[in-house]
């Protein structure tokens, strides 16, 4: 698919062509076997097809002439006239994905234009799936997946692997539509748990394509380390009814060993190369959690130095919420607090429920009841998610009971 | 396939002619650049948003207004027109020019007729 796609430019002709190559493959393979590269078959006789379309069609002579002089180019899997049962060699349409990645990912598409075009394409979600998973109407995201498309044609934007000196810009791209993909998953706001798992899934799944083949980019090794490096901990951040459970809280057995094992190993491959980055630094925080036997054994003061290294890449004040956590966990909670506190100023996260909760937390633990109370409150009125209302009225709870302990101490 | 180039910035002030020199041996530079290449189809500079009249017809009547068709910080104040294989090298270009440093560049991708001979009466018919 994603091979027809570069070489005819236009989505709608190489899904048609794919179409009719599966039926074509349906009516021939029963009777003369299955060809020894299914994949390269699948290629050939779907450009055939497509070939055949043009041809009658002439109002796309144009593309003709870019299918023939592609043709000449890799003639070995390409070349109209080659029996398609020889063709052994699959690397092209590995690459041909690679290709497709960066298109999808195109800085001149919207991002929420990308993240659909990617799951579609290269994904194995439907349009209605991702419509699901992203919580838009199905009529919505089917129109910006053909607006995407016509601009890919429309436009002219290219189905090829950046040149050197554009890949760094464009792969920070790529990466940063993966991530979205996975942390849409992951981060259970809302929908559907299964859906939620196959976002997770395509986002790993396409991580590794990414990775495997860009091996020199260490940020691209990174992200797939820090998916892998999350997604270990998932069984064990839901307690019964979809409860919301705290890494400090999680029963560190359920984790993923294998995965974690994998992710720890990609974050040494990646640090190796020596050019820094923010999924470098983002992974290698997740891999000191992942490898500690309990929360209190967490190498925090590492963390703070990682997350400070990071807020250079990422100065977001979400970054500077998470060091003021690991601050309070190294230091103690009145540092963390004061670090919060100073969060409020510039008012981006004034309406941050996980700012006012982190608080609550930090405020509980020194004791300070009511103002823990106030914190958490404040936080409930500022989040609709199930879970974390459950979590946080558990907390409101937990704290009354502590105060009155407090002051009828019997 | 050709891109429009159109550039778009705060109309030049009147009081610098030195800033104004500077700029044009900038873009003399960029001209060269495509021209050598062989890539440039058409570029030109325009006069001012204020020397600029707008003209619509309603009803048979020609009405005809002082300025801009839209009034705005940053307006058109100049276009090349260059051949690229594809948007990524169109960018390319677009970021050579010097007004894509204070405005921006717009790169509009201009329809070929030729390739697409069946769709021409529509869409001649429908612009």
């Amino acid at each position: 698919m994603a091979t027809l796609i570069r070489v005819l430019g236009d989505f709608d002709l190489a899904e048609e062509a794919v179409q009719e190559a599966f039926i074509a493959a349906l009516e021939t393979w029963p009777t003369r076997g299955v060809p020894a590269n299914p994949a390269a078959w699948i290629t050939t006789t779907a450009r055939n097809h497509a070939i055949d379309r043009l041809r009658r069609q002439r109002v796309l002579r144009a593309k003709t002439e870019a299918l023939t002089r592609d043709a000449t180019i890799d003639g070995d899997l390409t070349t109209t006239d080659v029996d398609p049962f020889e063709g052994d060699d699959t690397m092209p349409i590995i690459d041909d994905r690679l290709r497709l990645i960066f298109t999808c990912c195109h800085p001149a598409l919207a991002l929420d234009a990308r993240v659909a075009l990617t799951l579609r394409t290269l994904g194995g979600l439907t349009t209605p799936e991702i419509a699901r998973a992203f919580l838009v109407p199905e009529s919505t995201l089917a129109q910006r997946l053909v607006r995407a498309k016509r601009k890919i044609r429309d436009a002219g934007i290219p189905y090829r692997v950046p040149p050197i000196e554009l890949l760094p810009e464009r792969l920070g791209g790529v990466l940063q539509v993966l991530y979205l993909v996975f942390n849409e998953g992951y981060a259970a706001s809302s929908g559907e748990a299964l859906i939620r798992r196959d976002l997770c899934a395509e986002a790993i799944r396409l991580g590794r394509v990414v990775a495997g083949l860009l091996p020199d980019e260490p940020e691209a090794t990174a992200l797939l380390a820090l998916m892998l490096l999350h997604d270990a901990r998932r069984a064990a951040r839901e307690g019964p009814g979809g409860a919301l459970i705290l890494l400090a809280d999680q029963d560190r057995s359920l984790w993923d060993a294998e995965r974690i094992a994998e992710g720890l190993a990609l974050v040494d491959v990646a640090v190796a190369a020596r050019r820094p980055g923010q999924y470098q630094l983002q992974a290698a925080i997740a891999a000191l959690h992942d490898a500690a036997p309990t929360s209190e054994a967490t190498d925090w003061h590492e963390i703070v130095g990682l997350y400070r290294a990071l807020l250079v890449y990422l100065p977001t004040p979400i970054v500077e919420l998470n060091l003021a956590v690991a601050v309070a966990m190294a230091d103690g909670p009145a540092f963390g607090l004061a670090m919060m506190d100073g969060l409020f100023d510039d008012g981006a996260l004034a309406a941050y429920p996980y700012l006012h909760a982190g608080r609550a937390d930090l405020l509980r633990r020194l004791g300070r009841w009511s103002e823990a109370i106030t914190a958490y409150q404040r936080a409930l009125e500022l989040t609709d998610n199930g879970p974390e209302r459950t979590f946080l009225e558990g907390r409101v709870e937990e704290v009354y009971v502590a105060a009155s302990r407090e002051s009828r101490p019997d | 396939m050709q891109y429009a180039l159109l550039i778009y910035g705060q109309d030049p002030a009147d009081d610098d002619p030195d800033a104004g020199m500077a700029e044009i041996a900038e873009y003399d530079r960029f001209t060269g650049h495509v021209r050598d290449r062989g890539v440039l189809r058409a570029g030109e500079a325009l006069h001012p948003s204020t020397m600029a009249t707008t003209v619509r017809v309603r009803d048979g009547q020609t009405l005809t207004t002082d300025g801009p068709f839209a009034e705005t910080k940053e307006v058109l104040g100049g276009f090349y027109i260059v051949e690229a294989a594809d948007l990524d090298e169109a960018i390319t270009y677009a970021a050579m020019i010097p007004g894509a440093r204070n405005g921006a560049v717009e790169i509009r991708p201009i329809v070929d007729f030729s390739a697409m001979p069946g769709a021409m009466a529509d869409a001649s018919g429908a612009s």
